[in-house]
């Protein structure tokens, strides 16, 4: 296997988030564009001095991200779309490193966002992809609470584990979120009224489902030389990975694209998972955090269930998990949802999370899963990030 | 297991009828290959030419090889369910006033993994099963997982019945009492559950042999229907329209000869005002008010069967003006089709061969028995199929077709 180069002296910071709010008539475009004027507040730069732009939204169409440049008057000489959802942010991260490590742009703006106008969810989901439409959407309209109905019921009946399980994270995340400012769900959960939810999907019920919102995430690339001369606090970027549609014979999905690229990523990082300080999981399904704690070597796999009975997850825990409450506690804005872990690890790492702190954060990972394009997760991502003084 | 259905009581006039909707319709083109086998009654998927890989969802492209050459091959079905859900929330107008729906996730033998609807009887994962394509309330093909076994009931599963047309406590009305494909039709409909069969006769003031035996079917009863007459379809309409489940329209004018043995047109328009005009005049009165009562409950409008030809698909030269009269109904049944399916109903075209009667006296057999022609109806509206092709010759001819028009044309041509 070849050795990956890997991303001494590349800096990720100004972690921003457009608040989420649950509906807006406002577009995708509204949302990016605060989150670039945040940008470029946190830093203190003008927009001529971002070089690069990456962006996500599920609903910039008809635009793409070289429209949405014009819309803002923004001129960059390296611009990148990145169309995978959950695992937009960890993707993003990885083309802007290496485009500021060989000297393509020096400065790159990363923003997801994305609106929700009451119907645009189901006009999203109806459309999603060729084989969502052809295959899915006519099976009962569920979006993806349907198709995470099947992993989760699969995964419950081969591996064990219950639904008090799934519910502990919930109850741990939404803990999690009771102290920081965006979150959505500002009420207490509690176990019991986790597992009396009413059912959406079964054995899916209420709060194992994220809510769709509107809002936006971002953060800036550049060398760590750039970010010491603007003062601004950052991370460094340790490892990263992506893999998609992994594992593609296996009849239902057990397992991510994390599997195959694991030891790739802490063979990278110099660190493995007993060394995270922090984890930031993709959860709009709490299937899929049991699914990624696998893969991603906190235990074995079908092991997650006894993992999370012996684990505590709040800022607090054990292992502190989705610290901000993660999609399911602070809501899922589109592609932002793929941003929202990356940007709440940066804020960890540098010691200025808007919520509860984790003590001494020195050590985050990130992970990132997206598009459910007919029976399955197809983008798997992961970085692991480290403090400046990690 | 599931519970039988019950006979639906009387409607009450005063409430609101539902209006119909339909389930998402929209489809890539490659995707429509698995609605044209299900209108036929298979379920096909894509199987390489080139590696022999199954595949689904359908593809440009071999997901093994890349190859391109993808025909439709029908497949048994038979798989495992791994995985189910039970919707009780859905982002679409039709599933939303539907749920609870229950659907699964099947691993199938031949490879792919699907989706299917998931009919009451099958049992928890994991299960065997054996997955069928059906058309949905949209005409489109959609995959339904049934249990390994046939069990009692199973026509009445909620889910199932929304695919199908079954005639079971039904209302049907058959154009046409004289002939005796009609009678045949009358009796296999009792047989199938229809709960009323108004039968159609021109000319009431006389007497047809079987008259007598259909008469003394309680679910029977006699209107008076005379397709080329605009005023006799208006007063059937208006007295039977509302409460007409299946329309089965079986009246034809049957003669033979083509061109050159029969001069004139007399002839000619009597096959047109009855096989092509006369169901012109019965879909301009029936179908607006069938259309109405798309959505009308467990016992809704639910489909329209036109008696066509095999040689509606290739003119026979021997029964040339026959054929070409049956081309045009054919024509405009597809029209109909057009029109039904935003009420969600379903037009069946039964293409038999030369059917044992009078006018078909001078071809070889085999010739299909009315009984024969009832029995593929009933199937057909309990499969919910489109289009269906009873008895051997029809089979064979429309593989003829398929493989080659021209062909074909060249051998009727022959006589």
């Amino acid at each position: 296997m070849s050795t990956r180069a890997g991303y001494a002296g590349v800096a990720v910071a100004v972690p921003v988030t457009v608040p989420y709010v649950r509906y807006s008539i406002r577009s995708a475009h509204w949302f990016i564009a605060r989150a670039l004027a945040a940008l470029l507040a946190g830093a203190g730069l003008r927009k001529d001095e971002i070089d690069g732009v990456c962006v996500s939204g599920f609903l910039l169409f008809p635009d793409t991200a070289v429209g949405l440049m014009q819309h803002l008057g923004v001129s960059p000489r390296w611009l990148d779309h990145i169309p995978m959802g959950g695992a937009s942010g960890v993707v993003a991260l990885r083309r802007a490193a290496r485009a500021v490590q060989a000297g393509d742009a020096e400065i790159i703006a990363c923003v997801a966002g994305d609106t929700n106008h009451v119907d645009s969810f189901r006009h999203t989901i109806a459309s999603f992809s060729q084989f969502a439409r052809d295959a899915v959407y006519p099976y009962g309209s569920g979006g993806p609470n349907a198709s995470f109905a099947f992993l989760t019921d699969y995964y419950m009946r081969t591996t064990g584990a219950q639904r008090a399980d799934f519910g502990k994270l919930c109850v741990a995340q939404r803990a999690n979120a009771l102290s920081f400012p965006h979150a959505l769900f500002k009420k207490p959960l509690s176990l019991a009224e986790y597992l009396d939810a009413r059912p959406i999907a079964e054995p899916l019920h209420l709060f194992d489902c994220v809510m769709p919102c509107a809002g936006a995430e971002g953060f800036l690339v550049m060398s760590e030389a750039r970010a010491q001369s603007l003062g601004l606090p950052f991370a460094r970027v340790l490892a990263t990975i992506e893999r998609h549609n992994a594992f593609p014979d296996d009849p239902i999905q057990m397992r991510g694209g994390w599997a195959l690229e694991r030891d790739a990523l802490y063979r990278q990082a110099g660190v493995g998972p007993k060394d995270m300080d922090l984890v930031e999981l993709y959860d709009d399904y709490p299937v899929i955090t049991a699914m990624q704690l696998e893969d991603l070597g906190f235990c074995e796999k079908g092991a997650a269930a006894a993992f999370i009975r012996a684990n505590t997850f709040t800022v607090q825990g054990s292992l502190p998990l989705n610290t901000s409450g993660g999609q399911l506690s602070v809501g899922q804005a589109g592609a932002a949802g793929g941003y929202l872990g990356l940007v709440e690890c940066l804020r960890q790492l540098t010691g200025r999370s808007l919520g509860a702190q984790v003590p001494r954060a020195r050590h985050g990972l990130v992970s990132g899963f997206g598009m459910i394009n007919y029976d399955r997760g197809l983008c798997s991502g992961a970085a692991v990030l480290a403090g400046a003084h990690a | 297991m599931t519970q039988p259905i019950s006979r639906p009581k009387r409607k009450n006039p005063v409430l609101r009828t539902r209006q119909p909707v339909l389930p998402p319709w929209p489809r890539s083109r490659v995707a429509l290959g698995l609605t044209a086998a299900a209108a036929e009654g298979r379920f096909a998927l894509q199987v390489c030419a080139a590696c022999a890989a199954v595949q689904y969802p359908p593809r440009e492209a071999c997901h093994v090889c890349l190859g391109d050459e993808l025909p439709w091959r029908t497949q048994s079905g038979a798989g495992e369910l791994i995985s189910q859900t039970l919707l009780r929330h859905s982002h679409d107008i039709f599933f939303r006033e539907r749920v609870p729906w229950r659907l699964g996730m099947v691993r199938l033998d031949a490879g792919p993994t699907v989706v299917v609807h998931l009919h009451g009887d099958v049992g928890a994962p994991p299960a065997r099963v054996r997955v069928g394509a059906r058309l949905d309330k949209a005409g489109m093909g959609v995959l339904v997982g049934f249990p390994d076994r046939d069990v009692p009931n199973m026509a009445d599963d909620r889910q199932l019945r929304e695919m199908t047309c079954d005639p079971k406590f039904r209302k049907v009305l058959i154009t046409d009492g004289k002939t005796a494909v009609g009678q045949a039709l009358a009796r296999a409909l009792i047989g199938a559950g229809a709960d009323l069969v108004w039968v159609g006769h021109a000319e009431p003031w006389k007497k047809f042999p079987g008259l007598a035996e259909l008469k003394e079917l309680p679910q029977v009863s006699l209107v008076k229907l005379d397709v080329t007459d605009a005023r006799s379809v208006k007063e059937a309409a208006g007295e039977l329209g509302a409460k007409v489940d299946i329309l089965v329209n079986n009246v034809e004018v049957h003669r033979a000869y083509g061109i050159a043995a029969r001069y004139g047109t007399d002839v000619a328009r009597a096959e047109m005002d009855v096989n092509y005009l006369g169901l012109l005049r019965l879909a301009q009165e029936f179908g607006p008010v069938m259309r109405a009562r798309g959505a009308d409950g467990q016992s809704s409008a639910v489909a329209w069967v036109n008696l066509l030809s095999i040689f509606a698909l290739s003119n026979f030269p021997a029964h040339g003006t026959y054929s070409a009269s049956k081309a045009a109904a054919l024509s405009l049944a597809q029209c109909l089709r057009a029109e039904m399916r935003p009420a969600g109903l379903r037009v069946i075209n039964v293409f038999p061969g030369p059917i044992e009667d009078e006018w078909n006296q001078l071809l070889p057999p085999p010739k299909l028995a009315p009984e024969a022609l009832a029995r593929a109806v009933v199937a057909a509206l309990r499969d919910g199929v489109e289009d269906v092709y009873p008895g051997d010759v029809a089979q064979e001819w429309l593989a003829r077709l398929r493989e080659s028009p021209k062909v074909l044309e060249r051998e009727l041509a022959g006589g």
